[in-house]
């Protein structure tokens, strides 16, 4: 159905099978499954769990695998839907910086595909953030107020939004990829049928085909996947905080606030019974721009008030490697890597950390890498912009005083 | 109380890369693992079955070889392993998964939990939870990092915002999806892996479930791969030499000349 | 990968015994090292993979594993910390008199907690005054009443402080000599059983040493185990059980250092190539090798032949611990030289292993004890060959 192999050729060398990613293709016997063939005894099969990421087909030799794809029918009457939406999220009536960079993007992709760019707004007493969604790049706000939507929670939202979208027919619309973001889409696009990708680091309109072309990063970042929805509207995308930036809001700019009610009860089986702050000094490493981490190479725990100084200094947020958070010396949630965050600031200081491919995985998209490491072949130096081979407990006072000057 | 937890084996993906020239992925003797995040659910399954003297079941979709991930939720205290699989099922995307897995719940039956991980690390996209608490019309908390408490008809949790938490009730059945903060998985005991060995696994086709043959597999999948590549190299970086304090000041000076230090 | 045969059940305990070892012992080991501090938590982790379950039989609680089991499980944990190693296999040591002829009631009452890991074991023989010569054991149990009171102290005493079943080696009868001592169950918390200071040792720091002290502590007569007289005679049954297990302990701690040193011997660039490339540490390497897997075979061998039943396992028991230990020492000791100046420091794991695996050669019987029995056995084999 999806990877093809043509058994008149195969010879179950097992290329294939070695190459396989997930470890679905199996070599067969020809006689246990009736599958002939003059000179070879056995056969590869496609199990199931392939994801036709293709990579066996180039690795035959024998040319025997092809892809082919599948024809799949419009879903929905495509032409019927226009125009790029923005979902406005919004907490305690004040809306998420990460709405405004979408905006800012929507406007683009919106004026390379010639449709309009919408935001929507859904809460309660809200209707006064409207106006700041124009001014940042917004035709057009579709505002549904209702005290069931004054703070998230995912069945009326998706109740909403899905009607909305029935009634308006949108072709794309763009999240936010925080925590509500991805629960969010997930049951829109989970109710209405259509095609989400989540956590874009790329966004385009490919004119030629009217399509958006959603860019991602997948096997923890080791291989980018440019997706398509090609026969569902509308194309969903969700996307992390600081990957686009905002407009600069144009007090001038018109646009319309368009009022929409949903007809019938929101209704919801879950309910908010507190929110809480983290008063404690909450580690917003996903945020942060500076990031200053400490590894196995700090020795002990007390020494992690060298990463805090730097830190502080530099107005960042404190990491750690995974070697010091199983040491006990700084709690999980300083933890940068496989297991424990994906970061992508602007500098990322690695101090004492060997750099594991985990911990790797965790940082490597940071703009600018520095690492100051005591082993001069530490992996860390390999994808660092700057690396110092020392001492950490000489390097980071220097680099402190020098700072300070 | 039943509860339902969905793993998924994935390949352990740090060794997973792409090959620059031929655009095509490379695997090189990489493992098979059960997904990180879905230890913690099936932990966490296996806690409350304790507590409330429940069943857990652990469920995945996959190939023949997936019954090894089951085959070890098992050992480590779930009471019995499902596989759905079936050539069909081949390519599918986050919703068709989420379509298949929730055929298969339907034909558990009278499930009044299911856990899963947050996210896959191969796909790492977290829709597959919401996706099926959508389609089985239940209600769903995602990131959920404690428990407080949980009853036949009722489920009190905490779910992790940026900067704080919610406390959030929902009724049952519900779908969790839960992050690595909310316990410590346990290592496999020898008299569950001894179980394991010889458990049945059942297997279920796409006809056993009832699927509907345009929505599993490539068929059911709004998404698709257009296109796989390497990610950009990171440029070269420079080894600053020389004595700490002189060390430190040809870096400040390099970041102050590149803009990242002010 | 070389098959040593072993059964599914036995791989399966390898492989969770090597996960334990990998995913929860290797974070904390260097910490365990430095601080010298025996972990409650990772104790508590081997009892809920039910691998302390498996050297007691099943109609106590346990899975009736033998030997052999306790020397994979005991090789596995050595790979990263013979200290953590060592306090899972002091347990068995500790339970063996029990097992080995304790009554029905005595098993009942103290196998089950120790296959569960509720308690830890320990085994109480070597004193101040007695070391490799048993004979001079001065603690004393006299007979009175319906128990017996203790005097005297044990040293050195693995699990010393954190178990709470001890199996103690005390004259009943000091004239009788050999023939005068006898085995005791005693429980932490007895009137009179007091812990002394924990050594601050040399190596496997993960594990407690504490001194054993008896003041006119009391024990109930039904803790003595088997006869007045038999405590010689239980402790030396209790070695030839045991002794594998320290083999496997040594065979681990230098599978550990060699593995770590093969690694840094291929990552270390000198003169514009990994040392590895060398002859001379090419050379090194294989001889490391070689003799792990002889003495390897040598343990796993003389496990095989202790769960056989058969009745003459002391000599194969000595020669298994014997070289296991030897080879040990040698190949820490060129661990440490292949990483160099590295392996000098604290920082590295090299030295580690080497401070850990002298004590192999001096624990349950030193070295030359071993070359005791080993030549008094060959000799009289030779003997009674010559008379038939």
């Amino acid at each position: 159905m999806s990877v093809i192999i043509d058994l008149d050729k195969c010879s179950g060398c097992g290329l294939c099978a070695g190459s396989c990613p997930f470890e679905v293709i199996s070599i067969r016997s020809r006689e246990d499954d009736s599958e002939p063939h003059p000179r070879f005894k056995r056969y590869a099969r496609i199990e199931a769990g392939c994801t036709l990421c293709g990579a066996c087909i180039d690795t035959c030799p024998l040319k025997a695998m092809r892809m082919e794809k599948v024809e799949k029918k419009e879903r929905v009457p495509l032409k019927e839907y226009k125009d790029l939406w923005v979902f406005a999220e919004q907490k305690e009536g004040e809306v998420e910086e990460v709405s405004y960079e979408l905006l800012g993007k929507g406007r683009e992709l919106a004026d390379k595909r010639g449709c309009g760019l919408a935001a929507v707004l859904l809460g309660h007493n809200i209707a006064s953030e409207a106006e700041k969604l124009i001014r940042s790049g917004a035709d057009r706000v579709y505002l549904i107020e209702d005290p069931a939507l004054e703070n998230f929670t995912d069945e009326p939202y998706t109740q909403a939004l899905s009607w909305l979208i029935g009634e308006e027919k949108p072709e794309i619309i763009l999240m936010g990829a925080t925590t509500i973001g991805r629960a969010f889409a997930s049951r829109v696009a989970a109710k209405i049928w259509t095609g989400l990708t989540a956590d874009c680091t790329e966004l385009d309109i490919d004119t030629e085909r009217g399509l958006l072309l959603q860019t991602r990063p997948a096997f923890g970042g080791n291989i980018m996947a440019t997706i398509l929805s090609e026969h569902t509207r509308p194309q969903m995308a969700t996307v992390r905080h600081k990957v686009f930036k905002p407009l600069t809001a144009d007090p001038s700019r018109k646009g319309e606030v368009i009022e929409k009610k949903y007809p019938g009860k929101l209704t919801s089986r879950t309910k908010i019974i507190e929110i809480i702050k983290d008063t404690t000094q909450q580690v917003n490493l996903s945020d942060a721009d500076i990031i200053v981490s400490g590894g196995r190479g700090l020795g002990k725990p007390e020494n992690f008030k060298l990463v805090e100084e730097l830190a502080d200094l530099l107005g960042g947020a404190v990491g750690a490697s995974r070697a010091a958070v199983d040491a006990g010396w700084i709690p999980y949630a300083h933890q940068v890597g496989q297991t424990g965050r994906t970061v992508a600031p602007k500098l990322y200081i690695a101090l004492g950390i060997s750099g594991a491919i985990q911990h790797q995985v965790g940082m490597r998209s940071a703009d600018t890498i520095i690492a100051v490491n005591k082993d001069p072949h530490a992996p860390i130096f390999d994808i660092a912009n700057y690396g110092i081979e020392g001492d950490i407990f000489e390097v980071v006072p220097a680099l402190i005083k020098e700072l300070k000057k | 109380m039943k509860i339902v937890v969905c793993i998924k084996q994935v390949p352990d993906t740090t060794e997973v890369r792409i090959n620059p020239e031929t655009n095509t992925l490379i695997r090189e003797g990489v493992e098979s693992i059960i997904n990180p995040f879905d230890l913690y659910a099936l932990e966490e399954g296996i806690r409350i079955k304790e507590k409330t003297n429940g069943e857990v079941i652990a469920l995945t979709m996959g190939p023949p070889q997936a019954e090894n991930a089951l085959r070890d939720a098992i050992a480590l205290g779930c009471d019995s392993g499902i596989l759905l699989t079936d050539r069909s099922f081949a390519g599918a995307d986050t919703w068709a998964t989420s379509y298949t897995l929730s055929r298969g719940i339907r034909r558990i039956g009278e499930v009044d939990l299911i856990i899963c991980g947050k996210q896959a690390i191969d796909g790492d996209t977290a829709q597959v939870g919401p996706g099926i608490a959508e389609m089985l019309d239940i209600p769903c908390i995602t990131y959920v990092k404690k428990i407080d408490e949980i009853d036949g008809e009722h489920i009190r949790a905490r779910r992790m915002m940026e900067g704080g938490h919610h406390l959030i009730e929902g009724s049952l059945p519900a779908l969790i999806t839960v992050v690595k903060e909310i316990n410590e998985p346990r290592m496999p005991s020898l008299r569950g892996k001894m179980r394991a060995k010889k458990e049945e696994i059942i297997r279920y086709s796409a006809a056993d479930i009832a699927c509907e043959v345009d929505r599993i597999g490539q068929m059911g999948s709004p998404t698709v791969v257009e296109k796989i590549f390497a990610p950009p190299a990171r440029d070269k970086g420079m080894m600053i030499k020389g004595e700490p304090p002189a060390a430190a000041a040809k870096l400040v000076s390099e970041l102050k000349a590149k803009g990242v230090l002010l | 990968m070389i098959d040593y045969g072993f059964t599914e059940e036995q791989l399966m305990i390898q492989e969770l015994a090597r996960q334990i070892a990998e995913e929860k012992v290797r974070p904390l080991r260097a910490k365990l090292d430095e601080e010298g501090t025996h972990s409650p938590e990772l104790m508590k982790i081997l009892a809920e993979s039910d691998l302390f379950a498996i050297f007691i039989p099943e109609e106590y609680g346990g899975l009736g594993g033998g030997a052999l089991e306790l020397c994979i499980v005991t090789e596995e944990l050595s790979k990263v910390c013979g200290g953590v190693a060592v306090s899972y296999a002091a347990t068995a040591l500790g339970a063996y008199p029990i097992i080995i002829g304790g009554s029905e009631e005595q098993k009942k009452k103290y196998l089950p907690a120790i296959a569960s890991g509720e308690t830890l074991a320990a085994f109480g023989i070597t004193e101040p005054n007695a070391g490799s010569d048993a004979g001079g054991t001065e603690t004393t149990a006299v007979k009175d009443g319906d128990s017996y009171i203790l005097n005297g102290s044990k040293i050195f005493i693995t699990n010393g402080g954190v178990a709470d079943t001890y199996t103690v080696i005390a004259m009943t009868n000091r004239s009788k000599g050999a023939r005068g001592a006898s085995a005791f169950i005693l429980e932490k918390g007895m009137e009179g059983f007091e812990f002394g200071k924990e050594e601050d040792k040399m190596g496997i720091r993960a594990s407690a040493t504490r001194e054993l002290v008896f003041t006119d502590c009391r024990v109930p007569a039904e803790n003595l185990i088997s006869r007045e007289g038999m405590g010689f005679v239980l402790a030396m049954k209790t070695f030839d059980h045991s002794r594998p297990g320290i083999g496997a302990q040594a065979v681990g701690i230098a599978q550990g250092a060699l593995n770590e040193a093969v690694e840094y011997a291929s990552g270390r660039i000198q003169f514009g190539q990994p040392i590895s490339s060398f002859q001379a540490i090419r050379h090194l390497i294989a001889d490391m090798a070689t003799k792990i897997e002889a003495a390897r075979n040598l343990v796993y061998r003389a496990a095989a032949v202790v769960d056989s039943g058969a009745k003459n396992m002391s000599k194969i028991s000595a020669m298994s611990k014997l070289f296991a230990s030897e080879v040990a020492m040698e190949v820490t000791t060129n661990a440490v030289q292949i990483f160099g100046g590295y392996g000098y420091m604290r920082e590295y794991p090299a030295e580690k292993f080497m401070r850990d695996a002298k004590i192999t050669q001096i624990y349950e019987e030193t070295s030359q004890i071993q070359r005791e029995v080993i030549g008094l056995e060959t000799i009289k084999e030779a003997k009674s060959r010559a008379k038939k």
